[in-house]
């Protein structure tokens, strides 16, 4: 168990350190000099301010001892100033963190929940009307790119019925305590995690739809039923827990593309995450900061996998391992 | 004469299939007594396990479904009963294990779990007196350490462990009748001999009917009281295990008899066998079903399913050669 943990960490930290390296020499091929950027920001510049703007930020020095400084301070936790905000890169990426995060397991919460339970549905009866509108719904889901379901969204909630707000995380104009503004927060999250969360719910309803068809041809199935348990508790007992180990583990592999889909739901939501910033930074040049996220994602995804692990060990004693 | 447990009558069971109706069982009929043990033998797809699922209701429906005949079980008939009443049945009064002691078991609960789900579902006990009863249980049947044994995940035992689990499950709630199909089909040849001796000492301890669906003719031999054989969804012989084993009626029973490999046979020879393979049950003739791989067919044999004619008091073979044959008093 000890042993076991430990090795994870340290593939973890060797991941963690080819994937610094990676992102570093990748946006060194991109097209776009920062020193342009920068100096357009200035509002034009001669020769000698684009020499000294590299000498400011170390864009004159070889490219391997611009990657040492960078992943010598990158260990200690400094990822550099952002070129545009001229903030630490770390504080700007953890002061969005937590609305991309709440984001995410808002919107991987949703779809997995509500995702099952369709699937689960649709498996009851797998000729029915309830199956076929599943089947459908999956289709839908999974075939419209994530921002064209933001804007129908946005539209059909700004001008048809203004139920949720379809822009930022907060109101700024209300007052009241934390609880008020928790529902506040929550209450703009919906469109976002809906729309995030759409993709994702089809899938799993699908994949738990299929999964669950096969689990109920188990022979443990047909124990269940001969020692008198309902078809009710068959289904939700004996047969979901068995059908939800492939959908933890293929949510557990989507963990990056979701983080990805949040940048463009936070590009139409003005969401102020992480995605927003990534797609600012991207535009501004801003290499620290792009970099910057870059690893946080990777560190995501890590912890993500970890949790995956962790919870198909919880869900299926046998690869809990150890007799 | 004893009330039977189990009395069935005439059961049919059709299939509807892409190529015509199959029928799978076709005038089913025998009883089990108190504590008796009837062996069910026959070829694979004779209608052995469909027998079994038609007893607790669990045909996969569609595609099959009960036509005809009863199934009396304690004064009520099966087939007529609902889903909420079979259930209470189920795992009640009438438990089954299965073939597959490896898959048969949710790899997702413990062993303990499992067993004390049948006995809270049929005796409405507290969860503490459920898991005390299927450590008991585990006991019963002969696992060492049972309490340890009841933490247990199905993938931590062994394929015989994993028997002797579905036997306590099936065993737990004290049913009137035990239905084993093929229980020791994946099991090693010593751990087969252990469960039958398990399922025959229960058996005399608790008085518990036991229908035993099994290829193993040594099996039937040594434990059981009454022999059912069937060929494509008919019992084609029935009686006493002993008259059925001495002198058997139906050339499909003799040359079931003859397959039986003997310790003491010219190790040169071939296994007799029985020719052809069992017919597909959509396109069954008029005559008997085992008039194309019979020895002793006559025209006649093609003209219509012969009747069950009697050997003696209680035992019978649907063979026409049996017709006239003097009954002994």
């Amino acid at each position: 168990m000890f042993n076991r943990v430990l090795r994870q960490l340290l593939y973890a930290a060797a991941l963690i350190l080819a994937v610094l390296v990676l992102n570093f020499l990748l946006i060194q091929l991109a097209p776009g000099d920062p020193a342009q950027v920068i100096a357009g920001e200035m509002g034009g510049a001669n020769e000698e301010v684009m020499a000294a703007i590299r000498q400011q930020y170390g864009l004159d020095k070889p490219l391997l001892t611009q990657l040492g400084l960078y992943l010598g301070r990158a260990l200690q936790g400094d990822l550099g100033m952002s070129y545009f905000y001229n903030r630490p890169v770390t504080e700007l990426i953890l002061s969005r963190l937590g609305p991309t995060l709440l984001l995410v397991a808002a919107a991987l919460g949703f779809a997995m929940i509500v995702g099952t339970r369709l699937g689960l549905l649709a498996a009851r009866n797998p000729r029915g009307l309830s199956s076929a509108a599943v089947t459908v719904l999956a289709l839908v889901g999974y075939s419209a790119p994530v921002f064209w379901t933001g804007l129908m969204l946005v539209i059909l909630f700004a001008a048809k019925i203004p139920l949720f707000p379809v822009a930022g995380m907060i109101d700024v104009v209300k007052q009241g305590g934390p609880l008020m503004r928790a529902l506040d927060i929550a209450h703009h999250l919906v469109l976002p995690a809906l729309t995030l969360g759409l993709v994702y719910l089809a899938q799993y309803s699908r994949l738990t739809r299929a999964s669950m068809l096969e689990v109920l041809g188990a022979d443990y199935i047909r124990t269940a039923r001969a020692k008198g348990v309902s078809e009710r508790r068959v289904l939700n007992h004996h047969a979901f827990r068995n059908a939800l180990l492939p959908v933890v583990t293929v949510a557990g592999m989507q963990f990056g593309a979701i983080i990805s889909g949040a940048v463009l739901v936070e590009t139409v939501f003005s969401w102020p995450g992480l995605g927003t910033l990534a797609f600012q930074s991207i535009l501004a040049r801003d290499y620290p900061t792009v970099l910057g996220i870059l690893f946080f994602s990777t560190l995501i995804v890590i912890i993500a996998n970890l949790l995956t692990d962790f919870v198909s060990r919880l869900l299926d004693p046998r690869l809990a391992g150890g007799r | 004469m004893v009330e039977p447990v189990l009395d069935i009558r005439n059961l049919k069971v059709d299939f509807a299939t892409r190529n015509g109706v199959a029928h799978v069982l076709d005038d089913i009929s025998f009883t089990v007594e108190p504590g008796e043990l009837l062996g069910i033998v026959g070829e694979s797809g004779c209608g052995k396990s469909m027998t079994a699922l038609s007893i607790l209701g669990l045909i996969p429906s569609p595609p099959g479904k009960i036509v005809g005949g009863s199934i009396n079980f304690q004064g009520r008939d099966l087939t007529k009963l609902s889903q909420a009443e079979m259930r209470k049945i189920r795992g009640g009064d009438i438990a089954m294990i299965f073939q597959e002691p490896m898959t048969s078991l949710n790899p997702v609960f413990t062993c303990g779990e499992q067993i004390a789900e049948a006995v809270r579902l049929h005796q409405g006990v507290s969860p503490k007196a459920a898991r005390a009863r299927a450590v008991e249980m585990l006991r019963a049947v002969g696992i060492p350490e049972p309490e340890m044994r009841a933490d247990a995940y199905p993938h931590q035992l062994s394929g015989g462990m994993r028997q002797r689990v579905m036997i306590a499950m099936a065993l737990s709630c004290e049913p009137k009748l035990l239905i084993a199909d093929e229980p020791t089909t994946a099991l090693d040849v010593t751990v087969q001999a252990q469960i039958f001796g398990l399922l025959d000492d229960l058996r005399r301890r608790t008085g518990t009917a036991i229908i035993l669906i099994t290829h193993d003719m040594g099996a039937i031999a040594e434990m059981a009281d009454k022999v059912a054989v069937m060929y494509a969804g008919r019992v084609i012989e029935r009686g006493p295990a002993d008259a059925v084993l001495d002198d058997p009626g139906h050339p499909y029973t003799r040359g079931l008899l003859a397959s039986i490999p003997r310790i003491d046979a010219d190790p040169d020879a071939d296994l007799p066998e029985i020719p052809g393979i069992v017919p597909a049950l959509t396109d069954l003739g008029r005559g008997c079903a085992f008039e194309p791989r019979c020895k002793l067919a006559v025209d006649r044999c093609r003209l219509a399913q012969p009747p069950h004619f009697p050997m003696s008091s209680d035992h019978s073979a649907a063979c026409i050669h049996l017709e006239g044959r003097v009954i002994p008093a």
